[in-house]
């Protein structure tokens, strides 16, 4: 075992591993981490801590991670290269290895700019770091772990045992060139993968190939990215606007038709809503675990950790594999 | 070249208007083709705050200057006795300029007419582009010629982040994604190949992080100082 993290003894075993999210509150209040761990517990076998997605500040990864840990949730803290550099981040990983966090999972970092959406005034102004960028950060874990030096090349007597991850956005531009660049972030030293959203199942499959042609599903365990759609503009709003996320015109209907069954009524035309984002999620797993060279999920009820349970029970990955103490 | 944008004139006026006599300094080569603080763009800024001057009933004396070049001493030591007799020189150079002469001039402040911008290139009539970053240790060889340290925001080493979208950059979409065009360039070149390698964690110490950066070409001042010997012993110089 690299790390001996639960989401390393489940790739390990041979099941599909799950992984949730857990986004952390944009306040100092502990609790909502305690809460949304307990609606995760049991429904995953890790699940990531955002360190301040779209440069949004709220609790950090480490921190809230800390929380999840010791309420018994398994944490993959997210280590973004925006916001630190080498020291700051090198600091950290020694800290969150100290605390007890096993997985860690590598970023860029959306850019600061996107701080300032909606009714939130941000902080686009702020200076990134990008003193190293992913393929680096992963380097820089799988070097410390495996060699026990830091990236400078001091010695570190007690080395930090990270399970390793980065993020792939297998259908984003420059299309041919992802396979690539998911080599290289394996190369690297990435033991998994956590993709980016997907809805376009068959596009993700003919990059999966490729991925699986030039030998990474044997050397990284790939979980596939599934975000639970919550409405139509939703589902719209991401075909539209987020990067390397296309989304089927059927996913599309079949969400308006669940807006539309609701008549006027606002309330029900949510819940109709939410219910087919569901069902939609589901199948979307189900369809992923069944293509070659994917070892998992990782799954985004963004803002709504509630749905996870009922998702993982539907597509038969409940209960969660459990390993006795060691 | 050394791109600059015009400042506010507000932002102008808040510097200059506590000063009697000001003299707006232009620099006639990288600034004045981006049409930011040559001759021509300080004469314009000196009737600006002369019109603002009288405006707010002031009678402070604004007159305008232009050298060649700012950041070598033989274009302006001609002028620097005239130029000492003001309060204030508002430059309209770059921060190269307007450091230059502050380290030059006493009691004479040196403030900044313009924003310096960035390194960059004219593509087309009145469009500039930013194209390096001046990090001090190119890698371009690696990248099809188009540099990530200037043209990603995240200046990334090696390859795009999930952001591209369409060819462009998540901070805009009116911003090529340069490892989009990295890609398609090297693809083109049928260098590709050379994308697969990892590229390790960079040395910023050549980049700004080092400190401020100068170059000594030793066996250039060693000639010089050699000509000033020679010139001393046939008696050129007492």
């Amino acid at each position: 075992m690299k790390s001996g993290s639960n989401l390393e003894k489940v790739i390990a075993s041979g099941n599909p591993a799950v992984t949730a999210e857990l986004g952390p509150p944009m306040s100092a209040d502990g609790h909502e981490v305690v809460k949304k761990a307990q609606l995760l517990k049991g429904f995953c076998d890790a699940a990531n801590i955002t360190d301040c997605q779209t440069a949004v500040v709220r609790i950090s990864s480490i921190a809230a991670a800390a929380i999840a840990f010791q309420n018994g949730l398994e944490p993959v803290m997210q280590m973004t290269c925006r916001d630190r550099n080498r020291i700051a981040i090198q600091a950290d990983l020694l800290g969150a290895a100290a605390l007890g966090l096993k997985n860690c999972l590598c970023l860029a970092g959306d850019h600061q700019k996107f701080s300032a959406a909606g009714r939130l005034k941000g902080h686009p102004g702020a200076k990134n770091v990008y003193d190293v960028d992913t393929c680096q950060l992963v380097g820089i874990l799988r070097k410390m772990r495996d060699e026990g030096k830091q990236e400078g090349g001091d010695p570190l007597e007690v080395s930090p045992r990270f399970f390793i991850g980065a993020s792939w956005t297998p259908m984003g531009d420059p299309i041919d060139f992802r396979p690539v660049n998911l080599m290289k972030k394996v190369n690297a030293g990435s033991d998994f993968i956590q993709t980016q959203g997907i809805y376009d199942m068959d596009l993700f499959k003919s990059q999966m190939e490729k991925a699986c042609n030039l030998g990474l599903h044997e050397r990284t365990a790939v979980l596939a990215g599934i975000i639970v759609p919550k409405s139509a503009m939703m589902l719209k709003y991401m075909d539209s606007s987020v990067a390397g996320v296309s989304v089927p015109r059927s996913l599309i209907d079949r969400m308006n038709k669940a807006k539309e069954a609701a008549g006027d009524d606002k309330k029900k035309a949510r819940e109709f809503q939410e219910q087919e984002g569901i069902r939609i999620a589901v199948e979307l797993i189900q369809q992923a675990l069944e293509i070659p060279g994917i070892k998992g999920v990782h799954i985004q009820a963004i803002e709504w950790e509630s749905a996870i349970e009922g998702i993982v029970k539907a597509a038969g990955l409940y209960p969660r594999p459990t390993f006795p103490e060691s | 070249m050394i791109m600059g944008s015009q400042k506010p004139i507000d932002e102008i006026w808040g510097m200059v208007k506590d000063f009697n006599k000001v003299l707006v300094f232009g620099c006639n080569t990288c600034v004045a083709i981006c049409h930011a603080g040559g001759e021509k763009e300080a004469e314009t800024i000196a009737s600006l705050i002369r019109m603002r001057a009288r405006q707010e009933g002031n009678n402070m004396v604004v007159n305008h200057m232009g050298v060649i070049r700012h950041c070598e001493p033989e274009y302006f030591e001609p002028v620097m006795e005239d130029v000492k007799k003001y309060d204030l020189i508002l430059s309209t150079a770059c921060g190269v300029g307007v450091n230059f002469l502050s380290d030059r001039t006493g009691t004479v402040p040196v403030y900044p007419g313009i924003n310096t911008s960035f390194y960059g290139s004219v593509e087309s009539s009145g469009f500039f582009k930013e194209l390096c970053a001046g990090c001090g240790n190119c890698i371009v060889h690696l990248t099809g010629g188009l540099c990530p340290i200037a043209r990603c925001a995240k200046t990334l080493m090696n390859g795009p982040c999930g952001g591209t979208n369409k060819g462009k950059c998540e901070v805009s979409n009116d911003i090529d994604c340069v490892w989009y065009l990295i890609v398609e360039r090297m693809k083109m070149l049928g260098t590709l190949e050379k994308l697969s390698e990892i590229q390790p964690p960079r040395n910023w110490a050549t980049s700004r992080d080092g400190g401020p950066r100068r170059i000594s070409l030793e066996h250039l001042r060693e000639f010089e100082d050699k000509e000033a010997l020679k010139t001393r012993a046939a008696g050129g110089e007492k």
